[in-house]
């Protein structure tokens, strides 16, 4: 950042955003790193597979969240389109899985 | 470089300017034409059927070519003629109703077509290499697996490459919509032509990719010795017929949704009225999307799929009777004391409600999952779909053609031939497929090659044959007119029907930049506003300024050139070895190298100074 004498409210207060901002892209990057060792150590901890599935696909569901909501900016401004549609698209493909499963593959 | 300023061309560079255009108007007559020319294709091949079965046990033709025509004529009506036409429509009027100078990406747009175009062109070449695909529009398996020769191999990949252009079409009109209103255009002010290639462009979004997945699964299986669908080696054809109608289902409301778009146009107009319960009509558009995504199932019901399953559809399904009827009673409402002028447009509007309404009728009774075992494959659903495509979306585009053919061309069709052509075919259409409901209930199946003498068959198919021609001879009239049409007919005025929406605004022809000055959108039916409330123009929301436009390209041309060579490659792998794995080797070459060619040259477009604006004099 480049410095500002001059700096006036409204800059104040932009920096303070970005400041908070900065603080969370960190946190959510480092439990991304934890989620990730995580979901390694319980493949290789060798634990019951009807445990280790549901946990592996909450914490993919969650690291999706954080890479929509953190990285890509979802929750800002001007995406409101982009995130309904993400939750349409999202919509039809567990509508598309549940009828495949409940229908065909069972 | 500009259109405007170029008076009498050569015929190549007619042709070059054509084949390298990215203007949606110029893409929309691409679209018309090609879409044109499979109407007419998929006609001479319904035509073939009704001839077939026009007498009992006739052996007019062989029994294979039955199944290639009927299989042929599906795919062909649905992806190669229904689709583009809507997308010329689409194309040529949605960007002037939301006051933008192109949709938001214009290259993507060219390519659409272009996908399309060799698509279509691939699908059809198998006529002449051995065969047409055989399996039925819907080809499911195993039947699709195991159909001998190259047939349905032209299907899927004809329809893969066409596909990647349809989806690529849908996204790049909902970013338009989007992205380039004009000041003052809220989502709340659009007209319904452009709700609906809104909300169709979503269905197109989210449905396609479901056909690129069974598509792809299917040619893995023919091509390439996978087992996706063969139960003995673990696989399960069933998944093929789910995918289809995940796809298919929302397929048919992509095409009706933009054809009730174009209606609600019509009527508003010829009835000089604003169109009767707006935000209502917006929320059945969408709300028909919504449910269109739950009720695929509705076409397996004999499957064995269970009863909870069924009824799940059956009710789901009975749900989307509920935004339609909404429809239907508005559009009766338009109308409702309002300044009617039957012309050409409104005669299909007008004749599209109890046509329409009758196909949704038998559709609520096709839903009744246990009523459906009787009707399944028979004439009666036969009937029923042909009711709501003809009836639905050939009238809407039929409609929608002449209603906005001034604006296209800057020509109006002959009215005469046109009522003349909208009572032959409205006629013929009926006669046609009205007697089916009975032939199908009476136990003809669909898809059979001949019917036998004494079953009580023989008159109703004869009636049926007969409205047929009665639609060909519209379709003659119809292409007269647009030849005589061109060739004599005059300028016409710039608002011929006493338009209300915003590309009535524009003057005849329309400027290739469409707007000099972004408008300034007051309200719902902005024309309609300023004819009533200003001086009947558009007020500018900018200042004259220069005007940014994209550089043509023939990039999207070869890039649809070298997968339909690929393609071929693929499909005679086995049989021919070397020569077609340098096909594919071309193929992709020609593909992957003008996409390179797109990805490293920096192609900024032009400016339209604002000097030359003002030279052209103020245009409005």
């Amino acid at each position: 950042m480049a410095k500002d004498t001059n700096s006036n409210h409204a800059d104040q207060y932009y920096k303070a955003k970005k400041k908070e901002e900065m603080k969370h892209q960190v946190i959510t990057f480092a439990l991304m790193i934890v989620f990730t060792i995580i979901a390694f150590g319980l493949v290789i901890g060798e634990f019951d597979k009807l445990f280790v599935f549901p946990v592996l696909l909450v914490l993919a569901a969650v690291q999706v969240g954080f890479q929509f909501y953190y990285f890509m900016h979802m929750s800002h401004k001007g995406h409101e389109f982009p995130a309904l549609m993400i939750y349409s698209g999202i919509f039809a493909a567990i509508l598309t899985i549940l009828a495949l499963t409940t229908i065909t593959w069972v | 470089m500009s259109t405007a300023t170029v008076g009498k061309r050569s015929f190549g560079a007619v042709v070059w300017d054509y084949l390298t255009t990215v203007d949606h108007k110029k893409i929309a007559i691409l679209y018309l034409v090609a879409g044109g020319f499979f109407f007419l294709l998929g006609g001479l091949e319904a035509m073939l059927i009704r001839l077939q079965l026009m007498a009992p046990d006739s052996e007019l033709i062989g029994a294979q070519f039955y199944n290639e025509l009927f299989t042929m004529h599906g795919t062909t009506m649905i992806f190669l003629a229904a689709m583009p036409l809507l997308f010329a429509l689409m194309n040529a009027i949605m960007p002037l109703q939301i006051g933008a100078r192109d949709v938001a990406f214009p290259f993507i747009n060219a390519l659409g077509f272009w996908l399309f175009l060799f698509g279509g062109l691939l699908l059809n070449c198998s006529w002449f290499l051995g065969g047409a695909p055989d399996a039925g529009w819907t080809a499911y398996a195993p039947l699709s697996v195991i159909s001998p020769g190259h047939g349905v191999d032209f299907y899927a990949l004809g329809l893969q490459i066409s596909g990647f252009g349809t989806l690529m079409g849908g996204i790049n009109f909902i970013v338009t919509i989007i992205t380039m209103r004009a000041p003052g255009m809220t989502y709340m002010r659009m007209p319904l032509f452009t709700w609906s290639t809104f909300v169709a462009s979503i269905l197109i979004l989210f449905a396609f990719p479901a056909l690129t997945v069974g598509l792809f699964l299917l040619t893995f299986d023919r091509l390439f010795g996978a087992n996706f669908f063969v139960p003995d080696m673990g696989g399960n054809e069933i998944i093929w017929e789910h995918l289809f109608w995940i796809f298919g289902h929302p397929e048919v409301y992509i095409l009706i949704l933009p054809a009730f778009g174009v209606f609600s146009e019509v009527f508003s107009t010829f009835s000089k009225k604003r169109l009767f319960g707006y935000s209502s009509m917006v929320f059945a558009t969408v709300l028909i999307a919504f449910l269109g995504f739950m009720v695929w199932a509705h076409h397996m019901f004999t499957v064995g799929m269970g009863p909870i399953a069924n009824s799940i559809f059956a009710i789901a399904t009975m749900a989307i009777a509920v935004p339609t009827g909404i429809k239907i009673f508005n559009w009766l409402l338009t109308m409702w004391g309002g300044s009617i002028r039957m012309t050409t447009a409104m005669l299909y509007a007008v004749s599209f409600i109890p046509t329409f309404t009758l196909g949704g009728i038998t559709g609520v009774m096709l839903a009744s999952a246990a009523a459906d075992y009787q009707y399944h494959d028979s004439y009666f659903v036969v009937a029923h779909f042909h009711y709501v495509i003809v009836g639905g979306v050939v009238f809407g585009i039929l409609g929608g053609l002449t209603y906005w053919w001034p604006l296209m061309f800057g020509k109006m069709l002959n009215e005469k031939l046109g009522k003349w052509t909208f009572w032959l075919f409205f006629t013929g259409f009926h006669l046609t497929f009205f007697i089916q409901h009975f032939l199908g209930l009476m136990g003809m199946p669909r898809r059979y090659w001949k019917f036998l003498e004494g079953q009580g068959l023989e008159t109703g198919n004869l009636i049926s044959t007969v409205g047929a021609f009665l639609m060909a001879i519209a379709t003659f009239i119809l292409l007269y007119n647009v030849i005589i049409t061109t060739v004599k007919g005059k300028k016409s005025p710039a608002d011929p029907w006493d338009g209300r929406t915003l590309e009535w605004s524009l003057p005849n022809p329309t400027p290739f930049y469409n707007f000099k000055q972004l408008p300034l959108v007051r309200g719902l039916d902005p024309l309609w506003v300023e004819k009533t409330q200003g001086n009947g123009k558009m007020i500018p929301a900018e200042p004259l300024d220069d005007i940014h436009m994209p550089n043509n390209s023939f990039l999207p041309f070869t890039i649809s050139l070298g997968l339909f060579i690929a393609a071929f490659g693929f499909m005679y792998r086995v049989d021919a070895g070397f020569p077609a794995y340098v096909a594919i080797g071309v193929g992709l070459a020609i593909t992957l190298g003008s996409m390179l060619i797109r990805s490293v040259k920096d192609d900024l477009g032009y400016h339209i100074h604002k000097e030359d604006l003002e030279k052209e004099g103020a245009g409005e």
